[in-house]
């Protein structure tokens, strides 16, 4: 048995998750070979080639895969299939993307988000935005994966597999990449950050979003938000925690002025650690945290600040 | 131009779900059903395109039994021109619903498919892209803002950190993400429109695809619940808990 995996990265870094799905991969069963495909990616190969329980580290470097369109990068995967029993990809947007395509033009079903691996043709995942947790066996002969990072622990980085070059371009020719605008922070991945503080609408504007700010200086925390705060306009989407956002599990979660909504639980509950700070003693979210404090947020969160 | 709105009937996104007692499947008996949110989002791009004069005729389609019409006709009062449902009882995969739209788009011809990024139910995040990749067709996923000139269309994209914008020759499948636009409600002429418009109905088996299933639900189950904590008054008891009972900060 051999699992093929694709790893998440921007051709400067790898993406943390990928290391999580590794470890999924581990649990399918097999050699698993990763793959880099991009442009002047030369560096993502040398770490995902410390990539513990991983053979061999396939790099396809090319233009045509610079910004991992999905038309190119499905082409390349497809090819390279035949060797391996699973197609496996992080659930972020790269993967997300690309790997249904993969799925159809292989004629199998993909088996989209798991949280937990069965056996190696049945997987757990969660369906109706976490308020139900499906078994699901693939019926196919190859199985195409996403893995949901948060349902795994990292494997660890001190491996040495060996990298091939493969010289296969693929370029469907009927898409081209226009630009990203991509957020600049100084601050962690919401996805890989160790501590996460989400304001949700008890924010009231996006400017009191500068209260959550000192707080995550001072915890090297990433920001997040509620669905309710995207929606009002108080923040961007890609700040959005929950079912339709980023699905996060970092040690310690602090949720400020959110409610609790089921969609947004979908994308944290599995936190080590949740705080909830909220002045509404009724809200849901308390229902969920490990500690929870009743108090208005613009009282509360210069106090914490100036104490942490 | 003709744009393809496919749609699905879900559960109604304010219904809590209830996994049934012997852990088949989730209880959908007597719950409300509606179009699903994403797909809502979908039709009315499409209704967009259409009043600014870009796109000509709107058609959605939905596979299902004989209820998806209801979501049909709401589609209809939205804006849409004619419907299609292509009927059947199973609970099809997202592959064989990719391929049955394979169908209808060789039939129909469109310019622009615009489809959900996933529905609530299933949570796949699949037909589209699958849908895509059998037609061959370029692909602008989880959309936040859909142009079409000269002849190709210019897709912004939610992604991780950011947005992306790429340029898809057309025809091209498009997955709306919530923020593409905000759905009108449908108004009461406008509902009684509806009923008038044009509803095809086709039968999924006269497609001649083989539609047997690839995945076998095997249980469902509830989520583990967490177990609520404690509740503490002050903020330095929050910051000693945090330090020296959960040991999550320093």
């Amino acid at each position: 048995m051999s699992v093929l995996v694709y790893a998440e990265h921007d051709n400067k870094s790898l993406k943390a998750e990928t290391l999580k799905t590794v470890a999924a991969a581990q649990a399918m069963g097999g050699d698993i070979t990763l793959l880099v495909a991009g442009h002047q990616c030369q560096a993502v190969a040398e770490e995902a080639a410390k990539v513990n329980g991983v053979t061999k580290v396939l790099v396809a470097d090319n233009a045509a895969y610079e910004h991992q369109l999905a038309e190119n990068v499905s082409l390349l995967v497809v090819e390279l299939a035949s060797n391996y029993d699973h197609i496996v990809a992080t659930a972020l947007s790269i993967g997300k993307n690309f790997m249904p395509r993969v799925a159809a033009l292989l004629d199998v079903a993909q088996i989209s988000d798991i949280i937990a691996v069965e056996s190696s043709d049945t997987f757990v995942r969660p369906i109706y935005a976490g308020n139900a947790i499906a078994t699901v066996q693939s019926l196919d002969e190859k199985k195409v994966v996403t893995v949901r990072a948060t349902g795994f622990d990292a494997v660890a980085t001190d491996g040495n597999a060996t990298i091939e070059a493969i010289d296969i371009v693929k370029d469907a020719g009927i898409s081209t990449h226009v630009c990203d605008e991509l957020t600049e922070s100084e601050r962690p991945d919401l996805g890989a950050a160790r501590v996460v503080i989400s304001g949700g609408r008890g924010m009231q504007n996006g400017d009191n979003f500068k209260l959550l700010e000192g707080i995550a200086d001072k915890l090297g925390a990433a920001i997040g938000a509620s669905r309710a705060a995207v929606d009002a306009g108080f923040v961007p989407n890609d700040m959005q925690v929950g079912q339709t956002g980023k699905i996060v599990a970092p040690d310690l979660y602090i949720a400020v002025g959110i409610s609790g909504a089921i969609q947004h639980l979908a994308g944290m509950k599995d936190s080590k650690v949740i705080v909830a700070i909220n002045k509404d003693p009724e809200a849901p979210i308390f229902q969920v945290a490990d500690y929870g404090i009743v108090a208005d947020l613009f009282d509360a969160l210069p106090e914490l600040e100036s104490k942490l | 131009m003709k744009v393809l709105v496919p749609i699905k009937r879900v559960i109604d996104y304010n219904v809590k779900v209830r996994v049934k007692p012997d852990n088949s499947d989730v209880d959908l008996a007597n719950v409300k059903m509606a179009i699903n949110p994403f797909c809502e989002i979908a039709v009315e791009e499409a209704v967009r395109l259409k009043e600014a004069g870009i796109a000509t005729e709107v058609v959605a389609v939905s596979i299902g039994d004989k209820s998806c019409q209801e979501q049909l006709r709401t589609a209809l009062a939205l804006g849409a021109d004619r419907a299609i449902q292509i009927d059947t009882s199973e609970t099809l995969d997202a592959l064989n619903i990719a391929k049955l739209l394979q169908k209808v788009v060789e039939e129909e011809a469109p310019q622009l498919v615009i489809l959900g990024k996933q529905s609530i139910d299933s949570d796949n995040n699949q037909t589209g892209q699958m849908l895509a990749a059998l037609t061959n067709m370029p692909q602008g996923t989880f959309a936040s803002e859909v142009k079409v000139e000269d002849n190709k269309v210019k897709v912004t994209r939610e992604i991780d950190g950011g947005l992306q914008t790429l340029l898809l020759d057309m025809p091209a499948v498009v997955t709306t993400d919530l923020r593409l636009n905000e759905p009108r409600y449908a108004s009461l002429p406008n509902i009684m429109k509806a009923k008038r418009k044009p509803l095809a109905v086709k039968n999924a088996a006269d497609f001649g695809i083989d539609l047997r299933p690839r995945t076998k639900l095997i249980k469902v189950t509830p989520p583990a619940e967490r177990q609520a904590g404690i509740i503490v008054e002050t903020i330095d008891e929050l910051v000693e808990k945090l330090k020296n009972e959960a040991k999550v900060i320093s």
